[in-house]
């Protein structure tokens, strides 16, 4: 993975910087010795790493803006990190950059049931955002499988996505307002507890700006009750077209599960040996979520069942208790640790038209033997965000680069059947070069546009998200 | 992918511009992408974008008017995954008709103003998502930007573009799809938008209640909307059809589930006095609807229409202060509270009283316009980087220039 060469001049003054950190920030707040700096080299696209210059974790907006102010006026690049939980590499350091983490910005706020938001600092976790105000009923809607570790700031940074956005949406249509840092330390506010931008839709830009524009520090977040109840049911079908068929039935016959789930043999028979959730040994396997109370899952379940049915499934297990619910989710929640204890693993992250489905498996197939790698794909149907896992071996030189060009096959495969190169995850370094695949030079100029707009010296995450040829211009200016 | 190649439905037409003289006015209806390209890339001048040309609202535009009639029809329909993709200039009824075959609609439930604005016209679905334009079911979907997938459109230098795609989750590069919502043609004119849409419910029910105080009326919904029932609509009218106080609460789905609902949301409504009763018949939830979503209690009054975004629970303090400074308010408050439709007198300016959140004039004079700010001002840090980003999507500054300040 190419990275730009780091700046001699920031290289040389790093004596200089930390110092100038060390008056805006308390002592224990700026790390800089060079063995402490290893702890963030990297986030989870493990296979890259790179210490940064040094690291700080501020405790709030104000120092935030302080340590900007200093990075902004001697040059030094600015990763912003949140829990290191990408696996883009978007929060990876380059040797000449600061990490700012947010780790310990975790407060609440501000909570409001009657107008329904909560405000946090985005240091806090997802999981722990719906666990705020769980005593109410409430909950946080988008649920990245991550949840327990990665930020708030993370998820806004990536427009995360979970497992029920099919009915909740994703991050940035449950985000409200921000509190922002920009990279010369100017302190913005952007919405709030009310809906929609009086003016330009900032927010929306910013919501997936894999922290190219600013440095997030507080966020209004939409909290909802939680539903009565939620059940789910699995289907076992004999063919990958079937399944597929099945899915765009259920989402045409007007009935909005929260989760549509799909899984292919590879992946079952591996969740099967490792979690033995007792799933049927089958090409394809859907799980369906409804929620609502008894009658209404039940109602919506007769609907999703008949059709279901008449795709001649192979299996249709209906849970009926709370335990069978966990049995069914068991298998795909242990999906990734499954493949992962059979080899290492990459996850993709395309998505796809629905209708695309069967042809993008088949030609997965076709690839996985021409490359000699094998591939489990498990992915959220309902939407075509799909997470093929190619297996390969980080020990056996060449298998990584061989998986990358096998993961970039796939992802091109993804754009050329007008899906995209990533649904959730984001850009980072990994899809960086592969930009080109889905957007012409113009359309990724309009993209850099924005950031010169928002960070003229290009210093706040250069390195990310564009083709370093294509940013190269407008990094060197900077410099 | 190398080339740029248009969504160009008259591709079999001779590609040539056609001008329309109408009265004075010289308007250009460039029947292709690439002749819209044209057309930007050689002004001399500012344009004025035009879709169905429903709306003379915003502040005034001068310029050359550039329509986008011409670009029209449904360039891809896929019912089973929920996506419809069409030319910018294609009539917003032609997509509802070809959605409701497949029985489907637009989630997020545009406002027709026609009756508002007293204008005539075809609303297009560029000048829907060039707006934002959002109907009530705004509270439970999100708005026209939350379903919007995908955009074409052309800058101001000419330069033909896209963002965003046709999938349901797509998080590459940067979201400019929904910068390009809501930014009234004044950072690029659209072109092509791709849309997620939604199935049509079973059945719908709506669970009123009269005789509610505007603050009741606020809590009886937030209580709505903070419960489990899912609610599709929340709106309260200080004085509905009959000119009493009457709150409306929307639920939508399977018929079990309706029925369900609407028994466990009057329980949970009983608590704050007001007479409870469900509507089930279809047609009068579709009527009352309607009737909020296109601000039918102010169509063809006097006096200048306010569209206040707040904290739901702030919106009857706002009116209240608004009304001890004008006795024949008339308010309409929609999304649980957090959207108050106001009527007052010809030349005010709502932003007199303070609140937080933004206020967008809807209707009124061209004087009026021209002299208060149409569009919510912003803190100068945001002025700052709305101003940038328009210079760079429009660096001769001719899309709607001064349109939203
Ligand atoms: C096992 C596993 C499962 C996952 N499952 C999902 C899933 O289901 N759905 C999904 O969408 N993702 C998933 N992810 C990916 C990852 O968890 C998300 O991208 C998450 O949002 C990253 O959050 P973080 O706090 O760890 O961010 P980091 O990794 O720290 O940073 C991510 C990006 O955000 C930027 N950033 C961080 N903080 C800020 C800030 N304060 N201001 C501005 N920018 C900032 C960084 O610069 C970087 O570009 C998964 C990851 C793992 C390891
Ligand atoms: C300040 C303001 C507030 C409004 N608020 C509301 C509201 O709250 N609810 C509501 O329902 N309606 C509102 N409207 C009216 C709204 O414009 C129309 O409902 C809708 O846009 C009708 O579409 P049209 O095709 O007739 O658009 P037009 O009236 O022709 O155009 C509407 C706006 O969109 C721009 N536009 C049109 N087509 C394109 C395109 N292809 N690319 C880029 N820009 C384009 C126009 O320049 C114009 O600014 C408002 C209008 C304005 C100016």
């Amino acid at each position: 993975m190419d990275m730009p060469t780091p700046n001699p001049e920031v290289l040389a003054k790093k004596a200089r910087i930390v110092a100038r950190l060390k008056e805006v920030l308390p002592a224990d707040a700026v790390i800089s010795d060079e063995v402490e700096v290893r702890a963030y080299e990297c986030d989870a696209l493990t296979a890259y790493r790179c210490p940064p210059l040094a690291a700080v974790l501020p405790a709030s907006t104000e120092e935030v803006a302080a340590v900007l102010k200093v990075c902004h006026a001697e040059n030094v690049p600015v990763v912003p990190r949140g829990a290191g939980t990408s696996l883009a590499g978007g929060s990876m350091p380059t040797a000449d950059s600061i990490i700012l983490g947010v780790a310990r910005m975790t407060e609440v706020l501000e909570t409001d049931y009657e107008n329904r938001f909560i405000r946090v600092q985005t240091g806090r976790t997802n999981l722990s955002v719906s666990g705020a105000v769980e005593e109410e009923g409430f909950f946080y809607a988008p649920d990245p499988s991550s949840q327990l570790a990665c930020a708030i700031a993370g998820n806004i940074a990536m427009n995360s996505g979970g497992a029920h956005c099919l009915k909740y949406g994703v991050t940035t249509n449950n985000l409200m307002g921000v509190t922002m840092v920009t990279m010369e330390g100017e302190i913005v506010e952007i919405g709030g507890a009310y809906l929609d931008a009086g003016g330009l839709d900032l927010l929306g830009v910013i919501c997936g700006s894999e922290g190219q524009l600013g440095v997030v520090t507080e966020a209004t977040l939409r909290i909802l009750h939680k539903p009565e109840g939620a059940r789910p049911v699995l289907m076992g079908f004999d063919s990958n077209e079937v399944a597929g068929q099945c899915v765009s039935d259920i989402i045409k016959a007007g009935i909005l599960p929260v989760a549509i789930e799909f899984m292919d043999r590879p992946c079952i028979r591996a969740t099967e040996a490792f979690a033995g959730a007792g799933y049927p040994d089958c090409e394809a396997l859907l799980i369906v979520e409804v929620e609502g109370s008894d009658e209404e899952i039940d109602a919506q379940l007769e609907r999703i069942l008949a059709i279901a049915r008449a795709h001649s499934p192979v299996e249709l297990r209906e849970s009926t208790s709370a335990d069978e619910s966990a049995r069914i989710w068991l298998g795909r929640k242990s999906a990734f640790g499954a493949m992962g204890q059979i080899n290492d693993y990459m996850c993709l992250d395309g998505t796809i038209p629905v209708s695309q489905l069967p042809y993008v498996l088949r030609r997965i197939g076709e690839l996985s033997k021409d490359y000699g790698l094998d591939v489990g794909n498990v992915f959220h149907a309902g939407d075509g965000n799909m997470h093929p896992l190619i297996l390969f071996d980080a020990n056996k030189p060449g298998d990584l680069e061989k998986c990358e060009a096998f993961g970039a096959d796939i992802l091109r495969l993804c754009v050329e059947v007008g899906g995209c190169l990533t649904g959730e995850h984001g850009v980072g370094i990994e899809k960086r070069d592969l930009m080109v695949d889905q957007y012409l030079p113009e359309d990724l100029d309009i993209q850099m546009a924005v950031k010169d707009v928002f960070d003229p010296k290009w210093l706040l995450n250069p390195a990310k998200v564009f083709p370093l040829a294509s940013s190269e211009a407008r990094r060197m200016a900077a410099e | 992918m190398t080339s740029r190649e248009g969504p160009d439905p008259n591709g079999n037409q001779v590609a040539n511009l056609s001008r329309i003289f109408e009265g004075q006015e010289k308007m250009m209806t460039p029947l292709t992408e690439a002749e819209l390209s044209d057309v930007i890339a050689g002004a001399k001048g500012p344009l004025r974008i035009q879709g169905g040309g429903t709306r003379d609202i915003g502040a005034p535009v001068q310029g050359e008017v550039l329509s986008t009639a011409g670009l029209s029809g449904v360039t891809l329909y896929e019912p089973g995954a929920l996506t419809l993709v069409a030319v910018a200039g294609t009539p917003l009824a032609d997509i509802e008709d070809t959605l409701a075959v497949e029985g489907q609609r637009l989630a997020f439930e545009p406002v027709d103003h026609r009756g508002l604005l007293g204008t005539t016209g075809t609303s297009t679905i560029g000048g829907v998502v060039a707006g934002n334009i959002s109907g009530p079911r705004r509270i439970q979907v999100g708005a026209c930007r939350d379903s919007l997938l995908g955009v074409r459109f052309v800058d101001g230098a000419g330069r033909v573009l896209k963002n965003g795609g046709r999938v349901m989750k797509n998080v590459t590069g940067y979201d400019l799809v929904k910068l390009m919502a809501g930014s009234w043609g004044t950072l690029g004119v659209l072109t092509e938008v791709s849309l997620k849409v939604q199935a049509l419910p079973e059945a719908v029910g709506c669970v009123l209640i009269n005789g509610l105080s505007d603050e009741d009326a606020v809590a009886a919904m937030s209580a709505a909307l903070g419960s489990p029932f899912d609610v599709s609509g929340a709106a309260h009218a200080p004085s509905g059809v009959d000119g009493h106080p009457v709150t409306m609460i929307r639920i939508e789905g399977l018929e079990a589930s309706v029925a369900y609902r609407a028994a466990k949301l009057t329980d949970v409504l009983a608590r704050f006095g007001g007479e409870v009763s469900v509507e089930r018949d279809a047609d009068k939830v579709a009527v009352g609807w309607a009737w909020v979503r296109d601000v039918a209690a102010m169509q063809g009054g006097a006096g200048d229409v306010w569209r206040i975004s707040v904290k739901p629970s702030d919106g009857p303090e706002v009116v209240e202060k608004l009304r001890a400074l004008y006795a024949d308010l008339r308010v309409l408050y929609d999304w649980g509270g957090g959207l108050v439709w106001v009527q007052v007198p010809a030349g005010t300016d709502v932003r007199s009283v303070a609140f937080e959140g933004h206020a967008t004039l809807i209707r009124s004079s061209r004087e009026t316009r021209a002299s208060l700010p149409v569009f919510h001002p912003e803190p100068a840090p945001l002025a700052t980087l709305s101003q940038g980003l328009r210079a760079k999507f429009d660096p001769r500054g001719i899309l709607n220039p001064g349109l939203m300040g």
